[in-house]
């Protein structure tokens, strides 16, 4: 009696249990009528600030929220609880990313029907935190003008994973000779067409033309049928 | 790094599919693993078999087949390769193209079991 190998298909997606549970979300947002938007960028690149001015513009007429995904610190919260908007953080240890389970459990407690817009903002990751759907409408990913025009080749696979991309820091771009043409030509190479913002979250420049793209999709959310 | 988390799904999927067979020891597990799927190979190697111990998957090798990109191109009207990871352009023709049709693959596709011989020799 002696033992041999036999190759047995399987075909299981790794992530299924995530995806399931994004999916599941989905079709919570949808239901409650609220546009989501998650955040990926690296550290540093000025999310939190940028998500802050987000919060404090949008809510002069619209209900919004925010979960802040961060490996420790609360400090994030804390500082766009400045905005006057629910925010929730959610620590993941030493976990690099948000899974959707995470997601699921931090809005255990919110009435989504309340709410247009939700943020998500992931933790500082280019890398990681693409591979994880959250059950997002829209993933904006964030770069700042002192990160240098090359980043997009650098990390494409979370550029392609996104929906738009935003530069920020523009106030600075002078100073850190920032190249336009070439960043945007460096998003284009590795995510043709994909939408750019640039402004400064600081001064406030370019933020209108962002904020009239968010309410413009959340129309057009609120007539589509779930995907 | 997500790749532990990731090799952990990975023997825990392998694992559940072992019980179904009566507790087989796995000694191989076979995965498609796209170019934009987000994970690292080496990492994954080595968070694998780092994962594995003290498992029923232990000693188990993972083999893994890299899955490229390719996009649907509009003017070859077919998928085709891209020029690279960091130029999304049919690598044919050139034209610019964001439809991925391949190339996010994180899945398990086989696994290789020990089975025991019944069969009178």
């Amino acid at each position: 009696m002696g033992s041999q190998p036999r190759l047995i298909e399987v075909r299981k997606n790794i992530l299924k249990q995530n995806d399931l549970t994004a999916r599941a979300l989905r079709g919570q947002f949808h239901a409650a009528g609220v546009f989501v938007v998650s955040l990926v960028s690296s550290p540093g690149s000025g999310k939190t600030m940028f998500l802050e001015k987000t919060l404090t513009l949008l809510r002069q007429n619209y209900r919004v929220a925010a979960l802040v995904g961060d490996l420790a610190t609360e400090n994030d919260a804390i500082r766009l609880a400045r905005s006057q908007a629910p925010v929730k953080q959610i620590t993941t240890g030493t976990l690099c990313h948000l899974e959707a389970a995470m997601v699921q459990n931090a809005l255990q407690e919110w009435d989504l029907n309340q709410l247009d817009f939700l943020f998500i903002e992931n933790v500082g990751n280019l890398v990681c935190p693409s591979s994880y759907d959250l059950g997002e409408n829209l993933r904006l990913v964030l770069i700042s003008v002192t990160e240098g025009e090359d980043k997009p080749l650098k990390y494409p696979t979370i550029f392609n994973s996104a929906d738009v991309a935003v530069v920020t820091k523009m106030d600075l771009a002078a100073a850190v000779e920032f190249d336009w043409t070439s960043a945007y030509g460096n998003i284009q190479a590795v995510r043709p067409s994909m939408q750019v913002f640039k402004l400064s979250a600081k001064s406030g420049a370019g933020m209108d033309e962002y904020l009239d793209f968010l309410k413009k999709r959340l129309e057009q959310s609120r007539v589509a049928e779930v995907i | 790094m997500h790749e532990l988390s990731i090799a952990m799904s990975v023997i825990e999927l392998a694992q559940e599919e072992s019980d179904r067979r009566g507790g087989a020891q796995v000694s191989a597990v076979h995965l498609k693993l796209g170019a934009l799927s987000g994970v690292v190979k080496e990492a994954l190697l080595g968070s694998f078999e780092m994962a594995c111990e003290g498992t029923a998957l232990q000693g188990a090798r993972l083999v893994v087949e890299d899955v490229p990109v390719l996009i649907f191109c509009r003017s070859c009207e077919t998928r085709r390769p891209v020029s690279s990871v960091q130029l999304f352009c049919c690598a044919e023709c050139g034209t610019p193209s964001s439809e991925v049709v391949q190339g996010k693959e994180l899945e398990v596709v086989a696994l290789e079991i020990e089975e025991w011989d019944h069969s009178p020799v």
